[in-house]
């Protein structure tokens, strides 16, 4: 562990003059198993390491920062890497607000991410599990004719981070999951459903759980058909809710507010949402998979309330764009591995659970849609303008139970309105691999847009 | 900058296929990888951040039976490479224990094809362009509150060699340019954007006018302050030209894979030789069209890149290959097999997937639409190939109203049925043009490159928020 922070250390005190440098090493190995019909397909072993350096320049009219990596720790690669960096900030705009960030004297969580079972797990005990969820996938209901895909996968990576701030950290964590996808039906007629289970290690996984999940959303899809348009009151369920809280993860972020571009800008302290609407990011909760101790600039993460009672209480700030909005960072840099720059974001939403169970939400709603995937986020939602418009599949609500399966719709209403349209939040918290926990969500007045 | 055929000594190469097969596996191949990127982006008028990067790296490839053992590694000394030899041949166990000899000859060696490589510019050169875009932008309608405008250039140098014989090499050079523009008005915000992206060096602006490429994403999002909700419910939809072609990437081009179609997994599985689209349509994936963003010389299975009749008029004529899938049917690769970087299985992969061009005038195709929806500009779209089901997004839309466009809409997602959509185009246009896109698949991205000319598609759902 601490050869990684040792590199970081080296690489800071190579600074000239008084530039600031800051350090991030990465590495990290990886176990990918996927089986088909009964036969290993692929096994993917690999360790994977690099840089990415930021270098800092002081000036009368501001900080130019300059970024490079280097997917090496071998000491050419790093040569090159600083080089480069220093070079590159040269050509930086001067501005007051760039810069790296100091200490602030908050202690990191003491947090264990890390396994106990996973450096003693074999190989072929991982193959194993994944053949026995293909296998577990296959026999649970006859009418899944096909096991797309069952992978087991693990990751155990490090990180360090050192800077001539004073910042200096480092990191360990482990993660492991299985996935399974499966078609139900005949060649005339195919559906289709995924399961997922994720953790720290293969001790945390519930084989069981991802095949059954897997099997039931593809079966009860047999004989979708599109509905008809109508206004619709609209129910999520755990990882529809996940994904959406996902996307106002990035428009709470501070970056995106500081630049303008984000539909909560200006809104500050204003109710956004219905009364109550609480949305909490949470690093530090270990129940979170995405839990992490240090943020992307090598600060604590801590807990941050986005959204309390309705009301828009905070964003997520980096420390640049923190100074920015003349506020201090809320430990909130995220970076995508050793060779992204830090930029403001989530890591682990949750929006407060409410009191009923998925079954009492769908008696209340008692006719709508219930939504099991969306597809197109990337292409048609907009945390700049609010716009909402994504395909769906799902089950009808009649009655105030599912009903008959639907396909080939789209729901769309508009970020704003949904917050302002929340008329059920679920007490079935369910935690997931991406930056949000998700449970079931009934909101209104979505335009429903099918045959 | 060295030549590809200094990536990997020709004897280390062939002393690391040995050890790969020293167990027993059928196959093996190692692909070696070296790329430098660099990036700068201009945001909210200042240029924030200038990036650069390099990896090297070497992937392991080894088949025993129907079992892929892989394993890469950043370590490029012989006893880094023999060892992620060993770890990727550690699933065949059948037997081997003999010595094996692997003997390489004739690398086919593929020169870089850019004309301007990027270092034949001042970086100070290549900023100011990132500085006439934000200029044009704000300068092209008040409503522009913020900009951003990005541009990265990159080289991919590749080596493949493998025990059937392939030994290949490429040196790929790409240059990607695009702005996003916001407009602010009484109805809240709006986004522009547009992209230039070519598989060329610096020859990719000679024929492109940066202030122009910056106006149209910055009078994109100044029409959508005034758009209404786009309508939702069924509609005849006139996508333009160069729209986008991410429609048939997404509504048959996936499905046409043949990782796909061996695991049964697509809605095109056993249809070749049947009409599964309009007579109207002729579908080619060509990774072989000099410059478009999907273009290399090689696969990155050391395969020649193709041209690839995928539909013809309307039939199914073949799906798209790599290696291995090629080889379990005992058929070539057609030279579809990608993969993101060293450190990622190849796959079954798109490379320009385009449509061929009709006879019908553009204009007339919109005329002679009573009242529908006019696409200028799609987003990204996203398909389950195991049903069709597919959405794709605008991100720039008209009414057609009389045969005319009239208001602009606000962005929405479509949605339809690949095998479906493909029956009800009923009208295409001799117009063409080409976009360039990033692919995701199980978790890799590649460039690809998409084209239509003007179509019509007689129905398809529209997912907007009007009744």
């Amino acid at each position: 562990m601490s050869e990684l922070l040792e590199l970081a250390d080296r690489i800071v005190g190579r600074a000239q003059g008084d530039e600031g440098i800051e350090a991030y090493v990465a590495r990290g190995s990886e176990t990918e198993a996927r089986v088909f019909e009964g036969e290993l397909e692929s096994l993917t072993s690999a360790t994977s390491a690099g840089v990415g350096i930021r270098i800092a320049l002081p000036g009368e009219s501001g900080t130019r920062v300059g970024f490079a990596w280097a997917g090496s720790l071998d000491d050419a690669a790093i040569d090159r890497a600083l080089i480069a960096a220093r070079e590159n900030a040269t050509f930086a705009t001067p501005d007051s607000f760039a810069g790296l960030v100091a200490p602030d004297g908050v202690a990191p969580a003491a947090i264990d991410l890390r396994s106990g079972s996973l450096s003693a797990m074999s190989t072929d005990a991982k193959v194993a599990l994944a053949l026995e969820l293909e296998a577990s996938a296959k026999s649970r209901d006859p009418r899944i004719r096909q096991v797309d895909s069952a992978d087991y996968g693990d990751l155990l990576s490090e990180s360090a981070i050192a800077s001539t701030t004073g910042i200096r950290g480092s990191s360990t964590r482990s993660s492991a999951y299985l996935s399974v996808s499966v078609l139900a039906g005949t060649a005339e007629e195919t559906q289709t459903g995924s399961g997922l289970s994720v953790g720290r290690g293969p001790e945390d996984l519930d084989l069981e759980a991802c095949a059954v999940d897997a099997v039931e959303r593809s079966v009860r899809m047999l004989g979708a058909t599109k509905a008809k348009s109508a206004r619709v009151t609209v129910v999520f369920d755990p990882r529809v809710t996940s994904t959406l809280l996902s996307v106002l993860g990035g428009a709470l972020s501070g970056e995106a507010i500081a630049k303008g571009r984000s539909f909560f800008e200006g809104r500050l302290g204003e109710p956004v949402a219905v009364d109550g609407f609480t949305l909490i990011d949470d690093p530090t909760d270990t129940e979170a998979f995405t839990a992490s101790v240090l943020d992307g600039e090598g600060l604590a993460c801590r807990q941050t309330n986005l959204v309390v009672g309705g009301v828009l209480t905070s964003f997520v700030f980096d420390s640049a764009a923190a100074r920015r909005m003349g506020v201090a960072s809320t430990g909130s840099a995220v970076r995508g591995g050793y060779s992204g720059t830090p930029g403001a974001g989530v890591r682990a939403l949750v929006l407060s659970p409410g009191t009923k169970n998925a079954e009492e939400i769908l008696a209340e709603v008692g006719e709508g849609l219930y939504v099991q995937s969306i597809t197109g986020v990337h292409s048609g939602v907009s945390t700049v303008s609010g716009d909402f418009s994504v395909g769906a599949e799902g089950l009808a609500i009649r009655g105030g139970a599912l009903a008959e399966p639907v396909r080939e719709v789209t729901v769309a209403s508009t970020l704003q309105r949904m917050l302002l349209s929340v008329v059920g939040i679920g007490a079935d918290l369910t935690r997931l691999p991406g930056v949000a926990a998700g449970q079931t969500l009934a909101i209104g007045d979505f335009q429903l847009s099918g045959s | 900058m060295a030549n590809t055929s200094t990536l990997l000594e020709q004897g280390l190469i062939e002393r690391v296929l040995a050890e790969a097969t020293a167990t027993g596996g059928a196959f093996a191949e190692v692909f070696v990888e070296d790329r430098a990127s660099r990036s700068s982006v201009l945001d909210d008028g200042r240029i924030e951040e200038l990036s650069s990067g390099e990896s090297r790296g070497v992937g392991i490839r080894v088949l025993s039976g129907e079992t892929v053992g892989f394993a890469h590694t950043a370590d490029l000394s012989e006893a880094g490479l023999l060892e992620a030899a060993r770890v990727a041949s550690a699933v065949a166990r059948g037997g081997g224990g003999g010595t094996t000899v692997v003997a390489l000859e004739g690398l086919r060696r593929h020169e870089v094809r850019a004309t301007k490589l990027h270092d034949s510019a001042t970086t100070a050169q290549k900023l100011e362009l990132l500085r006439q875009a934000d200029e044009a932008a704000r300068g092209s309608s008040g409503a522009i509150s913020q900009v951003q405008a990005a541009y990265s250039e990159g080289r991919r140098r590749i080596l493949v060699a493998n025990t059937e014989g392939v030994f290949a090499s490429d040196d790929q050079v790409r240059s990607r340019f695009n702005v996003m523009a916001i407009a602010s008005g009484d109805s809240g915000m709006q986004t522009g954007f547009e992209a230039l992206a070519r598989t060329e060096g610096l020859e990719m602006f000679d024929a492109v006018d940066i202030a122009e490429l910056a106006g149209i994403a910055a009078r994109r999002a100044a029409a959508k302050l005034s758009a209404r909700p786009a309508p939702s419910g069924e509609v005849p939809v006139v996508l333009a030209g160069g729209s986008g072609g991410v429609l048939f990437h997404e509504a048959c081009g996936h499905g046409l894979e043949a990782d796909h179609i061996v695991k049964d997994s697509s809605v095109y599985t056993n249809k070749v030789g049947q009409l599964v689209a309009s007579p109207l349509v002729t579908l080619v994936d060509d990774g072989s069209v000099a410059g478009e963003w999907g273009t290399a010389a090689i696969d990155d299975e050391g395969r020649p890149m193709q041209r690839n009749v995928l539909i013809e008029n309307g039939v199914l004529t073949d799906y798209m290959w790599d290696l291995l899938r090629a080889r379990k049917e005992g058929r070539r690769s057609s030279g579809n097999g990608r993969r993101e970087t060293y450190a990622h299985l190849p796959m079954v992969r798109m490379t320009n997937t385009f449509l061929l061009a009709g006879e019908e005038d553009p204009e007339e195709v919109i005329a002679q639409t009573p009242r529908g929806v006019f696409v200028a500009k799609l987003g990204g779209g996203q398909v389950n190939t195991a049903t069709g089901d597919f959405v794709f997004g605008t991100t720039e839309a008209w009414l057609i109203e009389d045969g005319k466009l009239t208001e602009p809409l606000r962005d929405a997602n479509l949605i339809g049925n690949g095998p479906e959509v493909l029956r009800r185009i009923d009208a295409i246009a001799n117009d063409f043009s080409m976009m360039p896109g990033t692919c995701g698949k199980d978790g890799q991205s590649v460039p690809v490159g998409c084209g239509q000319p003007t179509l019509r598609i007689a129905g398809v759902t529209i997912g907007g928020t009007a009744a």
